[in-house]
């Protein structure tokens, strides 16, 4: 299990090369450079400042050298400095990185929860009300687009009933402490993750119903009827148990989809968080911000994906993980 | 006398948009307490759909088993409730399946599965049960038990995994063992090991079985009697010594022309020119009459009836009515 | 094609979704003569709620919201329509080559895709559109470049299937070059799911262009729905409705687009139909 572990991370080391790669190819198509940036900002920069400037970052080097350089300030968690905080783009993703993992894990726990249930539920009673109204939801809720599913949650909840505060993480004015800190900022999660749990709800319930149909049709579920099983042990202990292993490995490979619905998300909610983050630096043209997110956000996703793996193997006991 | 299992005028339907499918038609047979039957039928014969409705176990899409009564200790089966269904299954009546592989649940461990039965019909503790599984484990000889049931179906051979599942199936000392195919699935040299296992248990504890085979030189070594089925109807009824030696229908006939039963297992059902005909086409007559060679024209049109020649001896075939016509 | 055309009429819900495309198309392209007003241009008094002076009301600017449906849809359309097609070109173009070669190519355009699906998407389309500051041509390059991985993938598997046919061998035997036989061969019969996944992609790319749009990435010449939501957004607690008429021609357009698309699968695979 350990050694399965540490050669998963090996692994990563060429992953993350590319998309350090890809960062550093971003970097260099961008019209303009670090250089010409400061030097926008201050407003009356000489020739020569852009030019002392350039050779501080080593822009004036040849390409292979910048890009070993780029890496070398990778290794060492160095992925630049955002103009517009006045601050390292590390710290800067680190403070508000916990955030967004607090808006996506419980979105992501409910829609497993919830879709692996209704779907089932959906299952069992083919054809019938709950699998009917499944799949029109899931029509529905595809289509619509996360951050104006939010704004429409917030008119419906905080405008016109009043029952949920529609932005920011916790009440500033009344500056809670303790528990009530908590739960005031559980209030603020609801609506934002409702907003971002429901479209995985949809999917992770068809897909579940549709595995679940799958699984119902193989041999082993004739031999637990055969043992006097009844219907819901041989749905849940028997079916459902086989039938969560692809949903598994697709909550692995979306948690980049996730992360990009949260971008909105967080803009809608004004959570403070990777994703607002995005948003912020977008108005600034903060591209070394924006640059370091999408590196950050890689290696969510990545280590994400190495979760749902070993998640898949405890599941399944016919992987080894050697 | 009342047998241990008496199914009587068992018809299985399954209702298609192309029309009803009619798997099993009115078939008969009785089984005595600790006797051996086996259901003998090419694939498509109704052979495994009989099982599935002793069972009431029938597959989806839904089938229906729209006539006839199961007789089980008195019981009709057919009528039971659901819920008392339950009861009896995997307790009174069990059964295992051709593929082991595939019967058995990937994800739980052997132990766990035969507890499950255990705890289901038992009034035995969690603790109890998993000592008894290794008990039934000893039972089918499966080395190593106190490891083995810790263990998942992969970890298992395929022999082994079919002493599994009869280990899963006895877990409730069952009055009556179906074993669908139990053979089929695993290598020649198993085989004979798995017969020999479940001969000598249902000498030992008493329980009747019936053996669901396409495989002649299975029916030779174990059974008692045989049924032969064909086209959803049972052509033929004896004690093997009758059926193997003075085959009354043509069917019969031509499956013991060539097989050597006497030579051992894995002997497949001879092939017989012609294929069993579709289940949406079946003809008006006798549903063996097109690849019959000694059909006569009537067999086409009129079905036959069931002539009986003795106590448990039986066959289907216009030629043997009296007179022919 | 009537064969085709017979069975796709048998699912009703894809022949709804294809006639609200087809009506959508219609807004797009006869909308702007039928009502000629200037999306940008101060209309009236703003704030104006809908069924008033203005069928759909006019937004904090005194914008006509109704012109800004009606051009907003052909670039929603276009986009949706053109990145799709992209993104259809690289990943038919990779995957056919990855699946037709296999071995040390596959593997390198495999690990290729594989990366490219780990990275999240959105904001790897943010970041692109962001360098190049946004027009209709950058925000259609980027969802392409975003958008091709699982083409690619799906492409791959048809051809890994194919490869080995006799037909394949025997154009190869008869000395076909190696392009023709993956143009003319084998694409021809990998083509039906690779229709039906660009079709969707265009549903899932109005999405992305929607999103886009609403974090300011749009292009400032052409109104779009993302955009008006937007706009809108700010004055959610007194005019929602300005939020939800953008809001809901992006959700009807992806039923539509998703309905057919789903109509087109069935139709395309018989054997698949009872799933």
């Amino acid at each position: 299990m350990l050694r399965f572990v540490i050669r998963r991370l090996l692994q990563l080391v060429p992953v993350l090369l590319a998309i350090a790669t890809l960062n550093f190819f971003l970097l260099q198509i961008a019209p303009g450079d670090a250089a010409d940036i400061i030097a926008g900002q201050s407003g009356h920069a000489t020739p020569e400042f852009v030019a002392a400037l350039r050779a501080e970052f080593g822009l004036d080097q040849p390409m292979w050298k910048q890009y070993l350089l780029y890496l070398g300030k990778l290794v060492t968690l160095d992925l630049g400095y955002s103009f517009q905080y006045q601050l390292p783009v590390a710290s800067l993703i680190a403070d508000r990185l916990p955030s967004t993992l607090l808006l996506m894990v419980p979105s992501l726990a409910i829609a497993i929860g919830l879709g692996v249930a209704l779907g089932v539920v959906a299952s069992r009673r083919r054809g019938g009300w709950v699998d009917g109204l499944v799949s029109i939801g899931a029509l529905v809720v595809y289509a619509t687009p996360v951050f104006w599913l939010g704004l429409m949650l917030i008119v419906l909840f905080s405008i016109q009933l009043g029952w949920l505060p529609s932005s920011g993480m916790v009440d500033v004015r009344a500056n809670p402490a303790g528990l009530a800190y908590a739960l005031d900022v559980a209030r603020h999660l609801v609506l934002p993750v409702v907003t971002m749990a429901l479209f995985y709800i949809a999917i992770y319930t068809r897909l579940m119903r549709a595995s679940m149909l799958e699984v119902y049709s193989l041999d082993f579920i004739t031999t637990a009827r055969a043992k006097g099983v009844p219907e819901g042990g041989i749905a849940w202990r028997h079916a459902a148990r086989n039938a969560l292993l692809p949903v598994v490995t697709l909550a692995g490979l979306q948690f980049g989809h996730l992360l990009g619905g949260s971008v909105l998300v967080e803009t809608v909610f004004g959570w403070p968080g990777l994703g607002r983050l995005v948003f912020d630096s977008l108005q600034q043209r903060d591209l070394n911000l924006l640059l370091g997110i999408l590196f950050v956000s890689s290696i969510v996703v990545v280590v994400a994906n190495l979760l749902a793996d070993l998640t898949y193997g405890v599941l399944d006991p016919r992987i080894v993980h050697k | 006398m009342s047998a241990l299992l008496s199914v009587r005028d068992l018809s299985v339907h399954f209702p298609t948009r192309q029309g009803v499918v009619r798997a099993v038609e009115e078939v008969s047979f009785d089984i005595e307490a600790g006797e051996t039957v086996a259901l003998v039928g090419e694939s498509g014969s109704g052979k495994s759909t009989v099982a599935a409705a002793i069972m009431r176990i029938i597959p989806s899409p839904p089938g229906i088993i729209a006539g006839g009564e199961i007789l089980f200790e008195g019981r009709d089966l057919v009528k039971l409730p659901e819920s008392e269904m339950r009861q009896v299954r995997g307790s009174r009546v069990a059964m295992i399946f051709q593929d082991p592989m595939m019967a058995l649940n990937p994800v739980h461990s052997i132990g766990a599965q035969i507890v499950e039965a255990l705890m289901l019909h038992t009034a035995l503790s969690r603790r109890q049960a998993l000592d008894r599984a290794v008990e039934l484990l000893e039972l089918v000889r499966v080395p190593a038990p106190a490891t083995r049931v810790r263990q998942y179906p992969h970890n298992l051979s395929g022999g082994m995994r079919q002493r599994a599942m009869i280990a899963m199936a006895l877990a409730c000392d069952p009055r009556l063992l179906v074993a669908d195919e139990p053979t089929t699935a695993l290598d020649v040299t198993i085989q004979a090991q798995v017969l020999e296992l479940i001969g000598e248990l249902q000498a030992r504890l008493g329980m009747a079985v019936l053996l669901i085979t396409h495989d002649l030189g299975v029916v030779g070594e174990i059974a008692d009697r045989v049924v032969v089925m064909y086209g959803g109807r049972k052509v033929e009824e004896g004690r093997v010594e009758e059926v193997f030696r003075a085959p009354l229908h043509p069917y019969a006939r031509g499956l013991m022309r060539v097989s050597d039963w006497e030579g051992g297992t894995g002997l497949a059902l001879p092939e017989i020119p012609g294929t069993v005909p579709s289940p949406f086409a079946m003809p008006a007559g006798c549903s063996f009459a097109p690849r019959c060679d000694v059909a006569i024209e009537a067999c086409a049109s009129r079905k036959p009836l069931l002539v009986v020649r003795g106590p448990a001896r039986s066959a289907e075939c216009l030629l043997l009515e009296d007179p022919p016509r | 094609m009537r064969e085709f055309w017979r069975r796709y009429r048998m699912n009703r819900a894809a022949v709804g979704g294809l006639v609200v495309v087809v009506l959508i198309a219609a807004l797009a392209v006869v909308g702007p003569f039928v009502h000629d007003v200037d999306p940008f241009e101060m209309m009236g008094r703003p704030y104006s709620p809908p069924f008033g002076e203005f069928l759909l009301g006019t937004d904090v600017s005194g914008r006509d919201i109704l012109a800004g449906i009606i051009r907003g849809a052909p670039v929603s359309l276009l986009i949706g329509v053109v990145a799709s097609l992209a993104a259809t070109l690289i990943g038919v173009a990779l995957g056919a080559v990855a699946g037709y070669y296999g071995g040390f190519i596959d593997d390198a355009l495999m690990r290729t895709t594989e990366f490219f699906l780990t990275i999240p998407s959105f904001i790897l389309a943010v970041v692109i559109v962001a360098i190049f500051s946004p027009t209709v041509v950058t925000i259609t390059a980027a969802i392409a470049a975003v958008s091709w991985p699982s083409v690619a993938r799906l492409v791959r598997g048809e051809f890994i299937a194919q490869r080995e046919r006799e037909y394949v061998q025997a154009s190869r035997a008869i000395g076909m070059p190696d392009w023709e036989i993956i143009l003319l061969q084998i694409l021809p019969n990998a083509l039906a799911p690779v229709i039906v996944v660009s079709t969707l992609m265009v549903a899932t790319a109005i999405l992305t262009e929607s999103g886009l749009s609403f974090l300011g990435l749009g292009d400032p010449n052409h109104v779009s729905w993302g955009y008006m939501i937007g706009v809108a957004r700010t004055a959610l607690r007194v005019a929602w409705w300005m939020t939800a008429i953008p809001g809901l021609m992006i959700v009807i357009a992806v039923i539509a687009i998703n309905l057919a698309g789903e109509g087109l699968n069935d139709a395309l695979n018989p054997k698949l139909r009872e799933r």
